[in-house]
């Protein structure tokens, strides 16, 4: 009979576990009084952003409770429109057949912009190019392209064989690129291109090729600045290298875009959601600068703010 | 018959030709090559994870909640919560579940009867079946679709226990086999009903060997990221899960990966060691079946 002992000292245990965590759990309470749970999920871009704003508000709302997920931007809206999320993180803005289908389940997205972003394109260090123009990127990237080595597309480049990395096709970054660039959004070379979802790896892909170039988001060269070359691009009035400066004034043509926040008009009825969309966009810059996001100008900031109040 | 069998192979090799005894060393030396790549690979993996992670270990790692804004003070909390969690909750569904099918599969079903052998054939094969299957199965039934349970606790630890239970089922059913028909027949003879004997001799004769299979279902349930993905576990909460079944909660995989893919590197260095208290824990458990097989393992 000595198993069986054994069996219910194990599932006698199990249980003081779920006791003592679920003890543990509600005992954080005080503070703000406003409670209730929020739940935020989309674009991974956006989602270090969200994160820092889940926590700053937290901070003087211990009652609120707040989950941040990173499903990516088009995933993000599928639960978004379902009701399965109160708010939506995107780095693009909504599509129409995402407005229908929101509309469906009677969700209405109400658009908040919440900071900047721009994509940069990096070649390793070995390759020094200085810039590009949209239509040599085309040439690179393109679902026609055949460029095997950046000469192909301007004779004054280097003969390096190029070795192209680029974002998977679920992320937003890939959407707003190939529809900047290439002309039609998912429209991309498949041959000769290496993919990943994780941006990362395209850094130490880049970084490690001596052909290598690759275009991701911004926080990612960023972080990245001491192992990457970034590419100035020409979209037709010059070549400008990508900043917090350029990308904010959107001079950096044509790959700058800003990021939202989508709240549904139901959840902002609710106070504490109402809060902390007012909280972030107030605090804006600050939690931009603590996620290392391009945060948005004041004049954006008081336009986020009238889109809040607004209706 | 093994016994018997090695002088005849040993004659064999003394009788070949020159060609046949290298062959005979190299075929070994070859095998020996193949475990030594997969070790080798093991260890540079586990040594890469631990020069990053071990640094971060600590008390407060393991009671801070996720932080973005300050990475130093940043912890798992809500994340080893959710896991530990999720699988004392798929433990209390897998035990009973799966413990009573294999109990049916062995003493009661009629293996001639075609639906019994359909029953056997499907388990076998959604063994196999890959895990993000079951996320989708586990988001369309259960998060949404007719039980509407939502992206919580529950939802995602039911997800796990569909997808380890048909390794429960079939190593409960070895474990059950494995008691000599000579018991069954014993206690029959004595004027036990079926149910008597299933309880008082059977179930404690195999429950070794299914505590055991139980364990390392558990432990594979715990390393699931795909399906835990799918069914909507959130990457960054600062809070612990009240309510099995109105909490949205967090997990130990699912952090790791949302720390991996931030462009800061100093949530890679967290990321290495999460995976290190994942590590550990599951070693833990392994090392939990492994006593427990040895300890209890009945000779008959």
């Amino acid at each position: 009979m000595k198993p069986k002992t054994w069996l219910f000292l194990g599932l006698a245990g199990a249980l003081a576990l779920v006791g003592a965590a679920c003890g543990g759990g509600a005992g954080g309470g005080g503070g703000g009084d406003l409670s209730g749970t929020i739940q935020v999920d989309g674009s991974s871009t956006v989602q270090p952003f969200a994160q820092a704003a889940a926590e700053l508000f937290q901070e003087e709302n211990p009652g609120v409770r707040i989950t941040v997920g990173g499903a990516g931007t088009g995933d993000g809206f599928e639960r978004f429109c379902r009701g399965e999320t109160e708010i939506s993180d995107a780095s693009r803005p909504i599509e129409a057949e995402e407005k229908d289908a929101c509309k469906k389940e009677n969700v209405q997205p109400r658009e908040v912009q919440v900071a900047n972003d721009g994509i940069a394109v990096v070649t390793s260090k070995q390759l020094q190019v200085d810039c590009v123009t949209t239509d040599q990127l085309k040439d690179l990237f393109g679902p026609d392209a055949d460029a095997k080595t950046l000469k192909d597309v301007d004779p004054k480049f280097p003969a390096t064989p190029a070795t192209l990395f680029a974002p998977g096709e679920e992320s937003g970054t890939f959407d707003f690129f190939t529809e900047e660039i290439n002309g039609e959004e998912g429209a991309q070379r498949t041959e000769g291109v290496q993919t990943s979802a994780d941006d990362n790896q395209l850094v130490t892909g880049v970084s490690g090729s001596p052909g290598g170039i690759g275009y991701f988001g911004f926080s990612f060269f960023e972080q990245n600045q001491d192992k990457l070359n970034v590419v100035g691009v020409d979209g037709g009035e010059g070549c400008v290298k990508p900043s917090s400066e350029t990308i904010q004034n959107e001079s950096y043509k044509p790959l700058s875009r800003p990021i939202f926040m989508y709240p549904s008009e139901k959840a902002l009825q609710r106070p504490e959601v109402k809060e902390f969309m007012n909280f972030t966009i107030d605090n804006a810059p600050r939690i931009a600068e603590a996620s290392k996001i391009v945060p948005l100008t004041g004049e954006q900031v008081s336009e986020s703010q009238s889109s809040l109040k607004g209706s | 018959m093994s016994v018997a069998e090695v002088p005849v192979a040993r004659a064999v090799v003394r009788g070949a030709s020159r060609g046949a005894r290298v062959r005979e060393i190299i075929f070994p030396a070859s095998l020996m090559l193949c475990i030594a790549f997969a070790m080798l690979t093991l260890v540079v993996l586990l040594l890469d994870v631990a020069v990053d992670g071990l640094p971060v270990l600590s008390w407060n790692f393991l009671t801070s909640f996720p932080s973005q804004v300050f990475p130093e003070r940043s912890g798992i909390q809500s994340a080893l919560v959710g896991t530990l969690l999720l699988m004392v909750v798929c433990a209390v569904f897998i035990v009973p579940v799966g413990t009573a099918s294999a109990i049916y599969l062995e003493e009661y079903a009629d293996g001639n009867r075609w639906w019994n052998r359909l029953i056997e054939v499907n388990i076998q094969n959604l063994a196999a079946v890959p895990s993000i299957v079951y996320g989708i199965l586990g988001l369309a039934f259960l998060v949404r679709g007719p039980l509407e349970l939502g992206r919580v606790v529950l939802a995602g630890a039911l997800t796990l226990g569909l997808l380890v239970l048909p390794v429960v089922i079939i190593v409960g059913r070895e474990a059950i086999r494995a008691v000599p028909n000579s018991i069954r027949e014993g206690s029959m003879a004595l004027g036990a009903t079926l149910w008597q004997t299933i309880w008082k001799q059977i179930l404690p004769g195999a429950l070794p060997g299914i505590a055991t299979g139980i364990i390392l279902a558990l432990s594979r349930a715990i390393g699931e990221t795909a399906p835990l993905i799918v069914v909507g576990a959130a990457a960054f909460a600062r809070f612990n899960p009240n309510d099995l079944t109105s909490d949205p909660f967090s997990a130990l995989p699912i952090q790791i990966l949302a720390w991996i893919q931030d462009p800061q590197e100093e949530f890679r260095t967290l990321a290495a060691g999460a995976i290190l208290v994942l590590l550990i824990l599951l070693l833990f458990m392994n090392a939990g079946a492994i006593y427990l097989r040895n300890r209890y393992e009945q000779k008959w």
